[in-house]
């Protein structure tokens, strides 16, 4: 409660919350209150915004509004999906590791280093380009989510490894729990504020990687995302065309979203973070 | 005697992990295209003899399934056959141990997509613009953006209140996007700078000075919407690493004995640089992705744009050549940072020292 008070206290939090909250409930409430339509032609290509149609058309004479709202659900799914997916397997690896130590803490942080060197995008292009049938969402959400674990796995093998050699734990070692009772029971609580936040920046990363497959040509084959809409404008010349709407609201919703969580993270930082407290 | 230097040690000690991830990055650079549907043997594969009948072309797969060693070759140089004349496939242990010792002589292939041509002449065409683009970026970004981190941190304030939110607001913008506003309102709409491309058309890459000229006005929007992204994200690690260092004891005291402010600034600079430096290594990675989707929207003549134009036309050679090859960059970029840090932090030297 005390956490929270202050929390709201803070102005960047505040900020985030509520862009976050709008864009999730744009997403949520958008195919209720207007009417989403990605199949069908509604106009000309590049139609400018106008009464019936606020921001216009696409290159293909498809009506904005859907595409962004559609796009919008995609980019949101996947960065929850990808989200979760690389913060339950940083948070596994980087717990065993640092509360094991020794030869098999040694063998994770050497091969999550390892990754963590190699850059994320290189095996990410490398992964889809070699899957030319279903590469759908849901899967490109999964790939993002094992490639980009990595610094997860290191930020809680430190806080882990720091908690490992406390007298509770060493309580329940002598009581006989198991590894896995130790980990989640008696150190993974002090970490959860930790892990929240970096579930918050790996949903965020899980955005932009999702975006940047799709610039790249290889974005999901069912569903219309945020990036996809973004790299059938500069395909199809919406920006020498000067048709700003086939982008520029995309773009908005993108860096809306990664703002967002950006300040809701380093805001939260700043609450659990002591020493940043002012 | 210098053999046994404790920062030598570190350095040698890098060197033999990175060896080790390069390995591991060759492998992966094979064998993760070869996981899917598509991958490059089908590809390669699927086009001998489907509609190509004329000679020449039937000459140029089979050139290509042999170059790779895709398929198994008879002592004659001639491709094996079964009964119903399709080549035989080689495992991928060979196709492996081929590709290894092909990168590892320096030659990747030749490209599908721009036939008679070498990936590694692609390759070392592309190379320049990419390190022209990325290196300064990249540096002179890490700087000015750990010292506007650390005077947001220590002055607070106006300059603080100002800064902090444009930092968090540039590094939160993708890289792609912030390039697409660049050249839409910058290139297209003021006209200010040319929008795409690295040089003017009428020229060829050459050490003239009107070449030289032309790829600086070119030079202009992909180097801003790099650089920026990277100062603001500096900015803001810097800036929570010096408000940390400011609570420490060592400042404290500093400041009660009274020692010039600016010489505290010093102390608590270099003190935040090293942890700062260490991690500008791990974000190099991530640095060098968004920057070459940045060269694909301005269309610069760089490796992004190398891997975007061989993922359109399936040229596998190409591909997995320029991979490769950023992967290579950013690896020397990690160690040459590990060597550096290996000369500033004492902490190094100290703890070789004491475990001895």
């Amino acid at each position: 409660m005390k956490l929270l008070k202050s929390l709201l206290k803070s102005p960047f939090f505040v900020l985030g919350l509520s862009l976050l909250v709008l864009t999730v409930l744009l997403a949520v409430l958008g195919p209720l209150l207007l009417r989403v339509d990605v199949n069908t032609r509604v106009g000309l290509a590049y139609m400018p915004p106008s009464s019936s149609h606020w921001l216009g058309t696409d290159h293909l004479g498809m009506d904005m509004i859907s595409l962004l709202i559609a796009g919008l659900r995609s980019s949101l799914y996947v960065g929850f999906l990808a989200g979760s997916v690389a913060t339950v397997l940083g948070t596994l690896v980087g717990l065993y590791g640092g509360y094991k130590g020794g030869l098999i803490d040694d063998v994770l942080t050497v091969g999550t280093n390892l990754f963590l060197v190699i850059p994320s995008l290189i095996v990410l292009i490398l992964l889809s380009a070699s899957i030319e049938n279903g590469r759908s969402l849901s899967l490109i959400a999964l790939i993002i989510g094992c490639t980009t674990w990595t610094w997860s796995a290191r930020a809680v093998r430190a806080q882990a490894s720091s908690l490992r050699n406390r007298d509770h734990v060493a309580l329940a070692r002598i009581n006989g729990y198991g590894t896995f009772g130790i980990v989640l029971l008696q150190i993974m609580p002090y970490l959860l504020s930790y892990i929240f936040m970096v579930f918050i920046l790996q949903m965020a990363t899980g955005i932009l990687s999702e975006a940047s497959l799709s610039m790249l040509g290889l974005g999901p084959y069912d569903s219309v995302s945020l990036g996809k809409i973004l790299n059938e404008a500069k395909t199809n010349e919406a920006l020498t065309d000067g048709a700003w709407w086939a982008f520029a609201p995309a773009m908005v919703l993108i860096t809306v979203i990664v703002f967002a969580l950006y300040i809701i993270n380093t805001s939260l930082e700043g609450v659990f973070n002591p020493r940043l407290r002012k | 005697m210098l053999k046994n230097h404790p920062t030598i040690q570190h350095i040698v000690g890098r060197a033999g992990w990175y060896l080790v991830t390069f390995f591991v990055a060759i492998t992966i650079n094979f064998f993760l295209p070869r996981l899917g549907d598509a991958n490059p043997v089908d590809t390669i594969m699927a086009n001998v003899g489907a509609g190509l009948d004329s000679a020449s072309a039937r000459e140029k797969e089979e050139a290509y399934l042999k170059e790779f060693g895709l398929v198994e070759v008879d002592a004659g140089g001639k491709i094996t056959r079964d009964a119903q004349g399709k080549p035989v496939r080689s495992s991928l242990a060979s196709q492996f141990i081929n590709y290894l010792s092909m990168s590892l002589r320096g030659d990747l292939g030749g490209s599908i997509l721009q036939h008679p041509k070498r990936v590694s002449e692609i390759i070392k065409a592309a190379l320049p613009w990419t390190l022209a683009l990325q290196l300064p970026t990249i540096v002179f970004g890490w700087l000015l953006g750990n010292v506007l981190g650390a005077l947001a941190a220590y002055k607070r304030g106006v300059f603080d209140k100002v800064m902090y939110p444009l930092a968090l607001l540039a590094s939160a913008i993708p890289a792609f996007c912030f390039g697409m506003l660049l050249v839409y309102v910058l290139g297209i709409r003021l006209e200010w700078f040319p929008a795409v491309g690295g040089y003017d058309d009428g020229l060829t890459p050459e050490m003239s000075w009107a070449f030289f000229q032309s790829a600086s006005y070119y030079y202009v929007l992909p180097f801003l919407s790099v650089f920026l992204i990277v100062v603001g994200g500096q900015a803001i690690g810097m800036r929570s690493m010096c408000i940390y260092e400011l609570g420490t004891d060592y400042v404290k005291y500093a400041k009660l004995l009274g020692i010039d402010e600016s010489k505290i600034v010093f102390y608590m600079f270099r003190n935040a640089m090293l942890p700062q430096l260490t991690g500008l290594a791990l974000a190099l990675g991530t640095m060098v992705g968004g920057a070459l989707i940045t060269e694909m929207i301005f269309s610069y003549p760089g490796l992004g744009m190398a891997v975007l134009t061989a993922i359109q036309g399936n040229d596998y050679p190409l591909i997995t050549g320029s991979t490769l090859l950023v992967t290579v960059c950013v690896l020397l970029a990690n160690f040459s940072v590990d060597v550096m840090v290996g000369f500033l932090d004492p902490r190094i030297a100290a703890a070789r020292q004491t475990s001895k």
